[in-house]
This record gives structure tokens, sequence and C-alpha cells, in this order.
């Protein structure tokens, strides 16, 4: 069996071996369209990798891991993560690779492009645009050898994995063949569809200057032709304000301003864009159907870079997430962007908002004034959290982003060794934390005063000075998620427990955050250790604010939670007030009443016996080993009697509930990720943590001794 | 809960898809395991299986009736450490005495009516094991203890 062939000798034969775009392109090349030279390494290639590597069981292994049903999308992103990490470190067969470099060798264009040929995608039903890797100027043998191995593993990237139903995944039947295409640096590129997705007479032509990376990213915008299918004249024109362009570096690519003459003129000339319009209608006659294609301008010749089918994955049946969760990977460029939104417009803005719900006096207001600041509060609410969901959650992708760089690089044995690096002690939570425990450290001076805390009536005004100033940042503890009933008894009992035994530090201090920093910046030079060093900090703000905007829109939610109280506070009047409230208030009930209905441990009990979960097995989130006695977080009021040495278990950790962790063992959480809050915390203070684990918080009940394995992701009950 | 469903589901798939078991007993020190042809009660409270009265799991469960029993589905492939299924079977084995074998052999025969001259001999030993605990393990270490009775 062949592992590489060139272009030319691609023959209807070859057609699953290499794949859909390879085979496209060589139909393309024969009818004597411009191609760039292009070798095609076939599914024999990967089929023999697979196997000689051992990978598959270990593929196997890893897929069912847990039931799929049971994954979360951000699980799914951690186990493609996982498997590119054993691709990327696994040696391709010496076999393999003398027959790739001795068909590459001898005319081996100076830059390539790497991209995926996935068999069945020329087929319209399985055609999935952006789910496989492609990358642009690679250079030089070794590094398209690198490159070829993270493009196979694409065909298990977290996109293909949230498909793999439509996609039919099989660990035994599914392949990959690769295309080593000559890169053709393009002073215009674009994609092109020959049907618009949303109007079938017409056809779209997009178009950047430069390569087209940004714009198949979605970080350059492009200008977008709409035509006539029939005719193909030009229905509109849309230019965007153009200010940057992807050059090629010396490998891989980079963002370069645009010239001030091309910002204001349109990448395509009107008879460059008939040019691409008969491209597209040739290539649907020879292939039947509408086509996506990749197409660039070089030196005024026009070369067809890929085409496909046009793909079915945009058009999502309602209620279907996989469109938004595909579009949380993002680039570099974007992520910095966002990142600069956030830490200058949005954090800023949200503390202000905060601090001034705080400032209102509720209790001089009357009930109706009572209901417009309750009404209030809770649009403002309604907006952060809208705000959450666009911009917050997105940011964190650049602790992913940098996760692939780390390993891409130094390829470490254990996958998680970038978040190291990442902890700088510098988190709200943290430091929330820091306070508490220097609060308890007074306290275990001076056991007199926790009987003042728990009277209200503080006599040491150093002490008093360090409550207020924590009430002011922080709020009331137990006043995150729900009603506050609990008074200032609940803080002293925290105090209490944490004043028992010297507490447990952040572990980001004892580690040498700058000699690990020094070391990954030493594997780098010239341009790319700019880049590692930019990538690294944006991971490091991506981290921080995963955890600080949580507390910052736990703080505006306890405002709203405060309102409501008062109002109960109000009799009759005040409850009357809230069974009124406007339609839009009244949906976001539940995030300010303790409506949430408490699991019942029991619930799986039935009449042919007892169930009892012996071992669970989630993902490894920290790594370490702990046995202790488990509290299960049902309710915000369970927190409250949180001892030392006990195991957090819980369906969903937030970090307003996180300064329990000081005292913990062990964090074991049924939603499962490496960003999830708990598995966050738990590296900040060094301890076990399993996430993902499917019913924790029903299967394991408050006292049952369990161990906690971080290394290998396992709970063990009894 | 859908759980506890879905564990019997696999326990009784296993019950009925396989045919033999491997049996542990035990003297006093010394475990000992062994294949055994083996048979489910309906109601999955008792497993049976057979043995003639000079073996060494014979002696074995005059000195200590505690039994682990294991069946599994595995098919020697790497494939099994996704997708195979074992039940290790907790309880004690006790010889079937007086009319008992009128009730519970038909049910034995029905899985292994090869094995009717075995079990008919009177040299052979008909065993009743009452199942105390069914520990099911799948996806190689997700691991789930059923209790059976009410």
């Amino acid at each position: 069996m062949n592992f590489i062939l060139p272009l030319d000798a691609v023959s209807p034969q070859h057609r699953k071996v290499v794949g859909g775009k390879g085979y496209s392109l060589a139909v393309l090349k024969r009818k004597g369209f411009q191609v760039p030279r292009t070798w095609c390494i076939t599914t024999a290639a990967y089929q023999h990798f697979v196997s000689a590597t051992g990978l598959k069981p270990r593929l196997l292994m890893e897929l069912n891991r847990k039931k799929f049903k049971d994954l979360r999308w951000e699980e799914l992103w951690d186990c493609a993560f996982r498997i590119r990490s054993l691709f990327a470190s696994a040696d391709i067969p010496e076999d393999l690779a003398a027959s790739v470099i001795s068909a590459l060798a001898a005319e081996l264009p100076e830059r390539c492009v790497v991209r995926s040929s996935a068999p069945g995608e020329d087929s319209r039903k399985t055609s999935f645009a952006g789910l496989h890797a492609s990358f642009v100027n690679v250079v030089g043998l070794q590094s398209i050898l690198e490159h070829l191995k993270l493009v196979w593993a694409s065909l298990w990237s977290d996109g293909a994995l949230l498909y793999r139903r439509e996609m039919r995944l099989n660990v035994d039947r599914s392949s990959m063949a690769v295309l080593v295409q000559e890169m053709v640096p393009g002073e215009k590129s674009g994609v092109a569809f020959g049907q618009n997705p949303q109007d079938a007479s017409q056809a779209v032509i997009e178009a950047v200057y430069g390569l087209n990376q940004g714009l198949v990213d979605g970080t350059v915008e492009p200008d977008r032709w709409l035509l006539d299918r029939d005719s193909g004249k030009i229905i509109s024109y849309r230019a965007v304000e153009k200010d940057k362009v992807v050059l090629p570096s010396a490998s891989g690519v980079h963002f370069a301003s645009l010239s001030t003459g091309d910002a204001h003129t349109a990448p395509l000339s009107e008879a460059e864009v008939a040019r691409v319009f008969d491209l597209l209608c040739t290539s649907e006659a020879l292939f039947g159907a509408p086509q996506d294609m990749e197409w660039t301008f070089s030196g005024g010749q026009l070369s067809v870079l890929q085409s496909r089918p046009i793909t079915t994955l945009r058009q999502a049946a309602k209620g279907d997430q996989r469109p938004w969760y595909l579009s949380l990977s993002r680039s570099f460029g974007n992520l910095k962007a966002l990142r600069q939104k956030v830490e200058d417009e949005l954090i800023p803005a949200m503390q202000t908002e905060g601090n001034q719900l705080a400032a209102v006096d509720l209790t001089v207001l009357a009930v109706q004034e009572l209901k417009a600041e309750l009404v209030r509060r809770a649009r403002i609410y309604r907006h952060w959290k809208d705000v959450y969901w666009s911009d917050f959650i997105p940011l964190a992708h650049g602790i992913r982003l940098f996760g692939i760089f780390y390993n891409d690089a130094l390829k470490p044995q254990d996958p998680y060794e970038f978040m190291d690096l990442l902890g700088t002690g510098s988190m709200l939570s943290v430091d929330r934390n820091r306070r508490l425990a220097a609060m308890a450290a007074l306290i275990r001076d001076n056991p007199g005063l926790l009987e003042e805390v728990r009277g209200n009536r503080v006599t040491d005004p150093a002490f008093q000075q360090m409550m207020d100033q924590f009430q002011g940042e922080f709020g009331d503890l137990f006043c995150g998620a729900s009603s506050c009933p609990q008074g200032p008894g609940a803080l002293a009992d925290l105090l209490e427990e944490m004043a028992k035994h010297p507490l447990r530090l952040e572990s980001v201090a004892s580690r040498d955050m700058k000699a690990l920093t020094k070391r990954f910046i030493s594997h780098f030079t010239g341009e790319k250790q700019a880049e590692a060093e930019d990538v690294l900090d944006l991971a490091r703000a991506s981290y921080r604010f995963r955890d600080d905007d949580n507390l910052h829109l736990g703080r505006i939610q306890a405002q709203l939670v405060k309102a409501a109280e008062e109002l109960r506070h109000r009799g009759p009047a005040g409850t009357k007030v809230l069974r009124r409230l406007p339609p839009d208030v009244q949906e976001m009930q539940a995030d300010f009443e303790e409506t949430s209905t408490p699991i019942n441990p029991e619930g799986w009990q039935a009449a042919v016996g007892r169930l009892k979960a012996r071992q669970i097995v989630g993902q490894p989130a920290g790594p370490g080993l702990a046995r202790g006695p488990a509290r299960v977080i049902l309710s915000p009021s369970d927190l409250f009697h949180f001892k030392t040495g006990e195991i957090l278990v819980c369906d969903a950790v937030d970090p307003n509930m996180t300064f329990v962790v000081p005292l913990a063992a062990a964090i074991v959480e049924r939603r499962g990720g490496m960003l999830i809050h708990g598995s966050i915390i738990a590296r900040e203070y060094g301890i076990p943590c399993v996430t993902g684990v499917p019913n924790a918080a029903t299967l394991i009940h408050t006292g049952d001794t369990i161990t906690v394995d971080g290394y290998l992701g396992i709970v063990t009950v009894g | 809960m859908q759980e506890i469903t879905e564990v019997w589901a696999i326990i009784r798939g296993l019950l009925d898809s396989q045919k033999l078991a491997v049996l542990s007993t035990q003297d006093h020190i010394q475990p000992y395991s062994n294949l055994v042809a083996f048979a489910a009660t309906p109601d999955l409270k008792y497993l049976l299986f057979a043995t003639t009265r000079a073996t060494r799991k014979y002696a074995n469960l005059l000195a200590n009736s505690r039994v682990s029993i294991l069946i599994d589905n595995r098919t020697n492939q790497a494939a099994d450490f996704a997708e195979a299924a074992a039940v290790t079977v907790l309880g004690q084995a006790e010889e079937m005495q007086g009319t008992e074998p009128d009730q519970l052999l038909p049910v034995y025969l029905e899985r292994h009516p090869y094995l009717r001259d075995f079990v008919t001999s009177p040299t052979c030993a008909l065993f009743r094991v009452n199942v105390e605990r069914y520990i099911v393990v799948t996806r190689f270490q997700d691991v789930r203890e059923i209790f059976p009775g009410p």
C-alpha cells in the first residue's frame, strides 16, 4: 500500500485513501485548473501510524473512559487535547517516515501547507468544514512530519467528537488522509460558496488581503460579494474596515498592519470576482454540487487551494449548542482583543456597579421603591450574566490555547504540565482565603474574639476593621447564590474551624514561578520567543479572570438577593410585591430565591436492591492522593459544617464557595474539564481533584470515607 | 434514578450470555480458582453450579462456604478495556438439600442441557449460591455494587 502519492498519480480508485480534498484537487488539476504542487499522504499511513505506535487501544480507552452522553463539551475538549498530546509524542514509524521523506525530498517546496483530507468529505452529507486541522507555512521535512501527526490527531478534535455521530467516528474504521501542498504566498485570498446558505439563488465570495488564515479562523473580517448564481452579476458588495493582514513568518503566520492604500480598496477587482465565480461554476459542474472553495491570487494567477461540497454544519437544529461550543475555540488575535475589553472595560465596570449597589441603604426605602430597586438590580444582574457568557467564558480559551502551544513545543509526559505556569497566586478567591486565614490566626491567639464575632460585638477595632473590609470586598460569604439566613454565627463557625489548625497555604507560593517561566521561554528563539511570552501572558490573564469574574458576578447577585431579602422583611406588603414582579424579573426568581430543590441522595433506591458506587471514574484535574470523609454540598448551608480534612464533593463548584478549600483534603466535582473552578482552585492549593464524576453528589454521601486519586481521576467509596 | 436499572441490565446481560464463571473458594489459607458451568435463577438471587465430591473445590466449600464468582464477557482484544464488563458475585454456597433440586435443577439444565448425565450422577453435588452482593465493573474502572433484596 502506498503511503504517499503525488497528485498526478491519484485516480478514481484512490478516492477513499486520499480523502475528499485530495481527490477533488486531483480532478481539478486534471481538468486544467491551477492547483499548487500537492502530495497526498494516504489513510494507509494513518492506519500504520496508529497500529505501530499502539495508539489504537489508547484511543479506545481515552474515548470510552466515560459514557459519551455524560461528557460535557469541556471534557470533550480535554479528551481531544489528551489525544493530541498522545499523537504528538508518538514517533512516526521509520518505514513510514522514510517513504514520506523520499517522496518529498527531491522537490520539496520551501514552504508548505499541511492539510487534513478526511475520507468521505467529498459527499455532501458528511462535509464538516473546520473540524480538522490545517497548518500553513510549514518549513522543512522534520516540521512536515510533526504537523502530519497533528493533522492525524485532529480526526479526534473536540469539534469532530461533538459531531461524532454524524461523522460516524469509530476507532477501528475512521481514518485520515493528509495533503502536503506547496504554499502559495498569495497577495489576496479568500473563500467562495457556490450557493448562499441563506438564499439558494446566490453565490458568495469573501476576500482578504494576504493569506486567508485570518478569514478562515474569523480573526480578519473579509469583504463580501453576493452574486446571482445564474448570471454571475454582482448583486451586492460589502466592504469592511480593514486594518490587518495575515502574512507568512519564518514559519507559521503573523498579523501585520495593512497599508493605508489597501485598507480603503477592495481586495478584488470586478474582473477578479468574475474569475473566482467562474471557478465556482466549473467546479460545481465537475462535482455535481455547489462547492465551498479556498483560493488565492498570486502574481495575477488564481490557484485553487481546496474544494469541497458546502458544509451542512452551520445549519444547526434549534437548541443545538454545538456551533456555540465550536465558536469558543478562538485565535490568539481574537483573544488578545477580548482580554483588553475584559480587563480595561468589563471588570472595572462590574466592580463599580457592585460598589454602587452595595452603597445603597435599602432599609430607608419604601416598599414600592424597594420593588423598583429589585427590578433594577435584577436587570443589572441579567446584563452581567449575559456578558459572562458572551465575553468571560470565551476568554477562558486562552488557557487552552496556551496548553496546545506548550505541548506542541515541549511534548511533556503530563499533558497538563502547562497548568503549573498559570497560577500566580493573584486570584481574588485566594486573596479572600488569605484574609480569612489572617482573621482565623488572630482568633487562634485570642479565642475570646470568637464569641465577640458570634455575638456581633467585636471590641478590637483592628479586628473589626478587618471584618468590615472583608465584608465590603467580598460581601457575606454565605449569601452568594441564595438567601442569607445564617447571620454572623456562620462566619464565626467557619473561623472557629479555620483557627483549629494552621491553614494550608496556596501551593503557588511553593512553586518557583520564575524558574518555570524561564525554562518554558528558553525553548524558543527569535520571534517565536516573543510569541511564547505573549501566549503565556494571555493564558495567565484568562486563568485569573476565569475565577475572578464569578466573584464579581457573585457580588452583584448578592446585592439582588439582599433587595429580595429586604422585601421579605417588610411583611405581607413585601411578599406581595415579590409575587407580582415583571415577567422578565420573575424568570430570574431562582437567582434570588432559595428555590433549588435539594437533590435526594436516596433517589436511586429501587425495589429490587440497593446500589452503591464503589469506584467512579472522572477526569484527573489535580494530582495527588487523599482519603477522608466526604462533605457533600447539596445546598449552600452545607458549607457551614465543613470540617478540616473533609473532602469537598459537589455538583458544581462556584468560586463563591471555595472559601472552605483551605480546610479540604481534596475536591470531587460532577462537572468536568480542566477549566472548571474546582480544578483551578485545587491546583492553586495543590490538593487532589477529580472532576467529571457522574452523579458525584448523589452517589457519594456526607460521611462516606472516600479516596480521591487525582493522578488517575478515580474516586473510590468505602 | 436510571443507574440501578442500567446496572441490573449489565448483570442480567452477563449472566444470560455467559456459560462459564470463575469460582473462587478457600480452605482456610489458600484461595483457589476454577471454571464452573453456572446458571442464575430468574430473580437473580441465586447462582447455581455443580461439582463432583472428590474435587478440591468441594473440599474447600465444606471447610468454608464463602465464595467469590467472576463472570465477564472479555474477548481478549484491546477493545476489552473499553467495552468488556465483569461482575463479581459475593455470597455463600450451600449444597442443595431435600426437594430443592426439584425446583432448581430445571433452571440449571435449561442452561446446560448437555450436562444432564453429569448433574444427575450420585457423585455430583448441586450448589446454590445466595448472592449477597454484585460488583459490576465496566469501562475498565467504573465499579458499582448492588445488594439484592428489598
